[in-house]
């Protein structure tokens, strides 16, 4: 068995998860409800405000913590994408948020009191392509009045606060096409009376995303994060954190599948003997457990430099997607090795099978990974 | 009141063990280690004699090697105030683990000693009886509830064919059964906290103890493969295998 950090804390995780068994996970898929039950207890907790400084109310672990709380979770069998986001949205308010801020909202979402589990940048329009955003955000004295809608926006039904990526002034006007942004935190409640309308949008797992109008929403000014114009650069660095996470997540689900697969491989007989020992079945899982190895190795690299404060954006990038892979190929694995059973709801591997593909698309696509390796590591041309 | 909890490190109980490939004990390399889940049951039901005031001070003791101190964590993160860990990487049989909780009995002298009716390992069912000899102090072995009343304790027994309440003068040792309480899990600013709790390690030479050894593990061997079930076409055909083939009639 691999020797994993912070024993302790997987150890509590693991054992919080184990009273959310799969039954618990089923009955909410099968209505795409949110799992408020398990939330409230990752959060009574101190889980999710693991990230927060001391000073606010959190318990200022690095993230190597944080990852160990994410993949435990999904090996357990449960979906850390319902608060995955409550961890590291903060971070942008962290970072670039004025001290007042910081003193109203952090300790409240350090305690669980106020939810900032929602981030909204992607655009129907606009799609990958951030800077071609058209939610305008236009300053009236002491407000902002937002236009435009989101799509893909996770969790705003289940969200007080929401972190929100504008355009304040147009692309055309802007010296460079990263110019211009803004971050907003919104909150939910006051936007939902006065302009904001969330649609659901149901997708093949259950997952909470959203579709949001925005017909002039207020917006205090005070509740710009850091300078205006700047948005797009305050989104960029708090991406290292979330894909690391996400990444970790995808080695739970790869442990998760492998540990299923290999158990169930030794135990079902047919032809009178395991089907275990037909190396058709064994080499895939073996092959499946290599490359959780990789990816592992790869969190763990990403990890320790961001936790020393090192530029990351290519481990970071490298570790989501090899992690992704290793999860969906892992999940296939264990498919082919239940056979039909493998399709059966009650085995909850179609479900987590459902969840995990999710991360090969968001928070950022495989290619758009590749594209960065190739020019930022590589040094080959731009093809946007 | 002092409480002394006592913790052992074990193999999970989700784990599949196996014996070695010479049958010379249970294969323990590579698998999950936890806290015996009685021992857990022990450290809350001392967590909750805190919480209700009637507590001052929980001492967690394990016994074992370097690693037994993953658990002593367990349970300082649980709400455990502080730790002892004797230090032996010597495979100890119940009597000389009774002993050694004896010479931290005489250091500490806590009022009230709660220990797991039995780890999920060996399945002994000995320590905290032998330690109640050991120490001359009663015993209120497999626990469903406990009371604290003045200078007594009283105990209700989980035993063959129902319950049996035991009024006991205190100090004395308990031991849990599954029924006591359903232990809590850590949250993560008390897991942080208990990495600051004092932890105190000693060898046996230290606490006076002189180890010694009067079992020798012979033999251990997996249990039968199950065969698989046959279908018999009525009630004769049945009563004739269970007489002349099971012979268990
Ligand atoms: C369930 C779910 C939850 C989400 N949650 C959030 C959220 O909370 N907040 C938020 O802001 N967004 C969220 N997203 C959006 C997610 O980040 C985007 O879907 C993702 O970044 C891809 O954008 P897109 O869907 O517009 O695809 P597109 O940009 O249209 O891309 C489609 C495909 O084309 C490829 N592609 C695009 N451009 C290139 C290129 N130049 N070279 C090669 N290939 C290219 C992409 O890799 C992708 O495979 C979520 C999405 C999903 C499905």
């Amino acid at each position: 068995m691999q020797k994993r950090s912070h024993p302790e804390i997987r150890e509590a995780v693991a054992k919080l998860c184990a009273e959310f068994g799969g039954s618990y996970w089923r009955a909410l898929d099968e209505k795409r409800q949110y799992p408020t039950e398990f939330i409230s207890a990752l959060s009574a907790a101190g889980y999710l405000s693991i990230l927060i400084p001391e000073e606010y109310g959190g318990s200022g672990q690095p993230l190597s913590a944080a990852c160990a709380v994410l993949e435990e979770i999904q090996y357990a069998g449960c979906n850390g994408s319902s608060c995955h986001a409550q961890m590291y949205i903060m971070g942008t308010l962290l970072r670039h948020g004025n001290e007042e801020q910081k003193q109203r909202y952090l300790p409240k979402v350090a305690s669980g009191e106020l939810r900032l589990q929602a981030f909204g940048v992607t655009e129907p329009s606009s799609g990958t392509d951030t800077t071609r955003i058209r939610t305008s955000a236009e300053k009236h004295d002491d407000h902002y009045i937002v236009n435009g809608s989101k799509v893909w926006i996770s969790r705003t039904e289940h969200s007080d606060l929401m972190l929100l990526l504008v355009r304040t002034t147009p692309r055309e006007e802007c010296a460079k096409r990263t110019d211009g942004m803004s971050v907003l935190l919104v909150d939910l409640r006051e936007a939902l009376a006065d302009g904001l309308t969330i649609k659901p949008i149901r997708t093949m797992m259950n997952h909470s995303s959203t579709e949001l109008f925005f017909d002039d929403v207020p917006v205090p000014a005070d509740n710009l994060i850091g300078e205006e114009g700047k948005g797009f650069r305050y989104i960029l660095d708090g991406m290292n954190a979330e894909r690391i996470l996400i990444a970790a997540e995808c080695v739970g689900d790869a442990r998760y599948f492998i540990e299923r697969a290999a158990a169930y491989a030794s135990e079902r007989e047919v032809f009178g003997g395991p089907i275990g020992q037909n190396q058709g079945i064994q080499f895939p899982i073996a092959r499946a457990y290599t490359q959780m190895r990789a990816a592992d190795a790869l969190v763990s690299q990403a990890i320790e430099l961001f936790d020393s404060g090192e530029p990351c954006g290519s481990e970071a990038n490298m570790a989501k997607m090899v992690a992704s892979e290793a999860s969906w190929f892992a999940g296939d694995t264990c498919i082919q090795t239940h056979g039909g059973y493998g399709f059966a709801e009650e085995y909850d591997i179609e479900r987590k099978f459902r969840e995990t593909r999710l991360y090969q698309v968001a928070p950022i696509s495989t290619n758009l990974i590749l594209s960065h390796v190739a020019t930022h590591e590589l040094g080959m041309p731009k093809s946007f | 009141m002092k409480v002394l909890v006592a913790v052992k490190r074990v193999v999970d109980y989700n784990v599949k063990v196996r014996p070695k490939s010479d049958g010379s004990d249970v294969d323990i390399n590579n698998v999950k280690m936890s806290i015996n889940p009685f021992c857990e049951i022990a450290v809350e039901e001392a967590i909750r004699l805190k919480e209700a005031g009637v507590a001052e001070e929980i001492i967690a003791v394990s016994i074992g090697g370097a690693q037994v101190q993953e658990q002593i964590r367990t349970a300082l993160a649980l709400g455990a105030d502080r730790g002892i860990h004797v230090q032996t990487e010597d495979s100890l049989e119940p009597l000389e683990i009774a002993r050694l909780l004896k010479s931290i009995l005489d250091k500490e002298e806590p009022t009230l000693v709660i220990t797991g009716k039995q780890s999920i390992d060996g399945d002994n069912n000995q320590t905290g009886q032998m330690l109640a000899a050991l120490a001359g102090i009663p015993q209120g072995t497999f626990a469903s509830e406990i009371t604290i009343e003045g200078d007594h304790i009283s105990v209700i027994r989980e035993v063959d064919g129902g319950l049996q309440t035991v009024k006991l003068s205190l100090p004395a040792v308990v031991t849990t059964d599954l029924r006591l309480n359903e232990p809590r899990y850590a949250s993560l600013p008390n897991i942080m906290k208990a990495k600051k709790k004092p932890l105190d390690v000693f060898t046996p030479e230290e606490l006076g103890v002189e180890l010694s050894n009067h079992i020798d593990l012979v033999e251990v061997e997996p249990p039968p493969d199950r065969q698989a079930g046959i279908k018999v076409d009525d009630v004769d055909a049945l009563v004739d295998k269970l007489k002349n083939e099971a012979k268990v009639i």
